[in-house]
């Protein structure tokens, strides 16, 4: 199944199918190592729900549900 | 002299091994044009001396942040002798990523693998000859922190220096491999140099190369046309991205060996964040952690033991140290230390006066008050101006602030800002000079001019005075029970507040329009904050400060000092005789523009005060206060309440003076923070206007309102006016 990043639920991994969006954050996510066939685990959400925190080439990232939204993945393990 | 260019991605220990390689010679500045840090030092154990610079942390090579562009121009135009890459070893992949990026530059390039020792913790090692061979780059493992492996890395990097490198890239094994081969060939017949990397940024259509290489351009167009790949739909970027993932996890990640295989292990730092992020506990332990660094800068009740003393006591009384370590109760750290200071200010302004005492009374009166005093006064708040700054810089070392960020984002983009502009503006509570250099931390420059703006509404250590003094005033006035002090100190801090969040919706929605940058940031792992870059930091700050002391700020008390003790006829006064000075005349001058504000000229005898006294403010925010102690003594009256009552000033006028004092212009070392913090002038000169702007608005609507109070309909209809048109001209700009 694939869905996008902010749709995950806490605990939930998959791998990066597409990455959509501006250029510029497009690019952001490619240099922080969110590329195709990644694999990208939902650690926690912010005590308000948002940003994410997720876990991704063996590193902590953080980043908004709006910017989440632009990455696709192919659920791994729920 | 050899030069050696320092890079790494944030949090990769780049610091620490800078800090290592360079002690004491280390020295910092600004890169040309932008307030980011350029530290440079010398390394004097190889056969000759080396030059090294710290290049700032990044991710990547791309062309959308400031420091990205910088060390990237460095390496290209300054042709350093050799690149250190410091790799942190724990996060492999994402820290080769930069590699295969510089790898493309014509230059020797050596890695360093730090944190080695964490990832032998984890039970994993790192083939690191086999690294070496597939990279074709020597690596060299080290230890940072214990200053493991430097001096080898230095001779390696020294050797590697003395032979000529050619770029080579990792996209061999990707579809644009024969595009970048024939953009290679043609710039390299142009006589360009770093062909290779120049052919891959061309590739990507990196906006940076396109403006330079404007016919080459034509071939990545041309190839384009040609070669349209379905999965990324003419994306190169993603296409460049994805081949340097592919061939790191092909080949370099290989040479890890982990003995825990599942993918997602929890680290120790992970755990940490269950309680520090957690959704509960995540606030409070925030604000418990900020009240802590507060409660030790400033509090003179250590930890509220002061109910355990008995009534009236004082550290070493009797001694010259009295009072320093407390009265009452225990002083923080902060406080002294400020005592501290002040104890050795006082000695030498107290040396200096009996040395001076048979001079003349202006000779003893400019050194001692005007240079000594003015120089003190600024000096006083370098303490707890470092205390501050320590903490602080525990919470970045330690990782801290990032998890601040994450936790606040969300609540802070209601006001157009990110979760990282929070701390900036909380640290305006103790004192706004760290508080605008914190700011640093913001990438955006727009979220940046705007966060300094507002910074001073956050009312600082030394406009506490000015609160305390007036609000007593307006007890008295008003016959409320002295428990009002603290309901007026309180609202008009809850006031600054206001302010500030106010103008930085309208600033964000006008004059410092722009996205909300994105959150794509890093959580690093909580490690211990390294006791040698703190004190390092601290030095450099303090350096910083006493500069500034000495310079800006000793010409400027002069200047005051003068003009508030001669007359127009150029005789001295003391300080009884002020009311006759050069200061008290102007002051009579420019009472006017006060009128709005309720203390101008509907005040009868002394009104003149108020403004001499928020000129003085614009020195440090002590002096308002000050003034008026003095000036109430010099004029015969019974304190400053004495002195307030009798120019006739009504209580909306004196919350209007309040406000005034803690909205407008802040004192001169945050000014000139602020203007260091600035790249140009004219954002500098509309920051004092905005100040100015502020100021009047606020207190006049105080004052307008305090006193009729009817006028408050016509301020809500001038702010419903105010929002419509914002929201109007918002619609518009997203329509076009």
């Amino acid at each position: 199944m694939i869905k996008t990043l902010d749709k995950f639920a806490i605990g939930e991994s998959g791998k990066v199918v597409a990455v959509t969006g501006e250029r510029k954050i497009k690019r952001r996510l490619y240099d922080m190592g969110i590329t195709n066939g990644a694999e990208i685990y939902l650690r926690k959400r912010a005590p308000l729900g948002d940003p994410l925190e997720v876990s991704v080439r063996s590193y902590e990232l953080s980043l908004r549900s709006t910017e989440a939204m632009l990455i696709s993945l192919e659920v791994t393990h729920a | 002299m050899l030069k050696f260019a320092l890079a790494g991605n944030p949090n990769s220990g780049k610091t620490t091994l800078f800090n290592g390689l360079t002690g004491s010679t280390a020295h910092v500045g600004n890169w040309p044009g932008v307030t980011v840090d350029k530290r440079e030092g010398v390394y004097k154990k190889c056969d000759e001396p080396i030059a090294l610079v710290d290049l700032p942390g990044i991710y990547s090579l791309s062309p959308y942040t400031q420091e990205e562009v910088i060390a990237r121009n460095y390496i290209l135009d300054e042709k350093p002798d050799c690149v250190i890459n410091i790799i942190d070893a724990t996060n492999l992949e994402r820290n080769l990523y930069l590699t295969t990026q510089i790898m493309e530059i014509d230059v020797p390039v050596v890695l360093a693998l730090n944190m080695m020792d964490a990832v032998e913790k984890r039970g994993d090692n790192i083939d690191a000859k086999e690294l070496e061979n597939r990279l074709g780059l020597p690596v060299v493992k080290i230890s940072a922190l214990k200053g493991e492996g430097l001096d080898k890395l230095m001779s390696i990097a020294y050797a590697a220096s003395k032979v000529k490198r050619e770029g080579k890239t990792v996209l061999e094994e990707t579809a644009l491999k024969h595009l970048v081969k024939d953009l290679t060939i043609a710039l390299s017949g142009q006589g360009v140099e770093n062909p290779v990397f120049h052919a891959v940024k061309l590739a990507e259509l990196d906006d940076l190369e396109v403006l330079m290489h404007k016919d080459a351009v034509k071939m990545v167009d041309a190839f384009k046309k040609s070669n349209l790949d379905d999965t990324f739909g003419g994306d190169f970027e993603a296409l460049v991205a994805d081949g340097r993932y592919k061939y790191i996890t092909k080949y370099f990640s290989p040479t890890l060996k982990r003995k825990n295989k599942d993918k997602f292990i929890v680290t120790p730092s992970d755990k940490a964040d269950k309680i520090l992020t957690h959704k509960i506990w995540g606030f409070p332990i925030f604000l418990l952690i900020l009240f802590a660094i507060f409660h030790l800068t400033f509090s003179e009740n250590l930890l509220f033991l002061g109910a355990l003393f008995p009534e009236g006591y004082v550290t070493l009384q009797g001694t010259a140290f009295e009072g320093v370590f407390g009265e009452g109760g225990i002083n923080s750290p902060g406080v002294t230390l400020m005592n501290l200071v002040g104890l050795l200010t006082d000695t030498i302004s107290g040396g200096i006066s009996s040395l001076l005492e048979n001079s003349a009374p202006w000779v003893s009166g400019l050194i001692c008050d005007g240079i000594l005093g003015g120089v003190f006064a600024v000096l006083g708040f370098l303490p707890q101006i470092l205390v501050l700054f320590l903490f602080f810089s525990i919470l970045e070392d330690s990782g801290y602030m990032a998890r601040i960020a994450f936790i606040l984002d969300r609540a802070l983009r209601k006001f157009g800002l990110s979760g990282r502009a929070f701390l900036p503006m909380i640290m305006g509570f103790g004192c706004s000079v760290p508080a605008m250099i914190n700011t640093r931390t913001l990438a955006d420059e727009k979220e940046k001019l705007a966060t300094i703006r507002v910074i001073p509404f956050f009312s600082c250590g030394a406009k506490l005075p000015i609160l305390t003094a007036v609000a007593g005033t307006i007890i008295t006035k008003g016959s409320l029970t002295a428990g009002y002090a603290d309901v007026i100190t309180y609202s008009m801090y809850l006031l600054g507040m206001l302010t500030a969040f106010v103008s930085v919706i309208l600033m964000r929605k006008t004059t410092q329009k722009g996205e909300i940058p994105p959150f794509i940031m890093e959580l690093p792992a909580y490690h211990a904050p390294q006791i040698r870059n703190l004190i390092a930091l601290l030095w450099e700050k303090a350096k910083h400060f006493i500069e500034k002391a000495f310079t800006i700020i000793l010409a400027s008390t002069i200047i005051v000092w003068v003009v508030s003790h001669f007359s127009f006829t150029w005789t001295f006064l003391d300080e009884e005789q002020m009311s006759n000075s050069i200061l008290a005349g102007l002051s009579g001058l420019i009472q006017p523009i006060f009128t709005p504000l309720g203390f101008g000229s509907q005040l009868a005898d002394y009104g003149w005060v108020f403004a001499l006294a928020a000129i003085t403010g614009l020195i440090a925010k002590e002096n308002v206060v000050a003034t008026l102690g003095s000036l109430a003594v010099g004029l015969g009256f019974a304190g400053i309440d004495g002195l307030f009552l009798a120019t006739g000033i009504t209580i909306p006028a004196l919350l209007s003076f309040i406000a005034f004092n803690m909205t407008t212009i802040p004192c001169f070392a945050a000014v000139s923070a602020a203007k260091g913090e600035m790249s140009d002038k004219k954002k500098f000169n509309w920051t004092l206007l905005f100040w100015i702007a502020v100021s009047f608005i606020v207190s006049s609507a105080i004052y307008f309102i305090g006193t009729w109070w009817w006028t408050c309909f016509i301020y809500l209809v001038v702010a419903a006016i105010v929002c419509v048109v914002i929201n109007l001209i918002d619609k518009k700009t997203i329509k076009a």
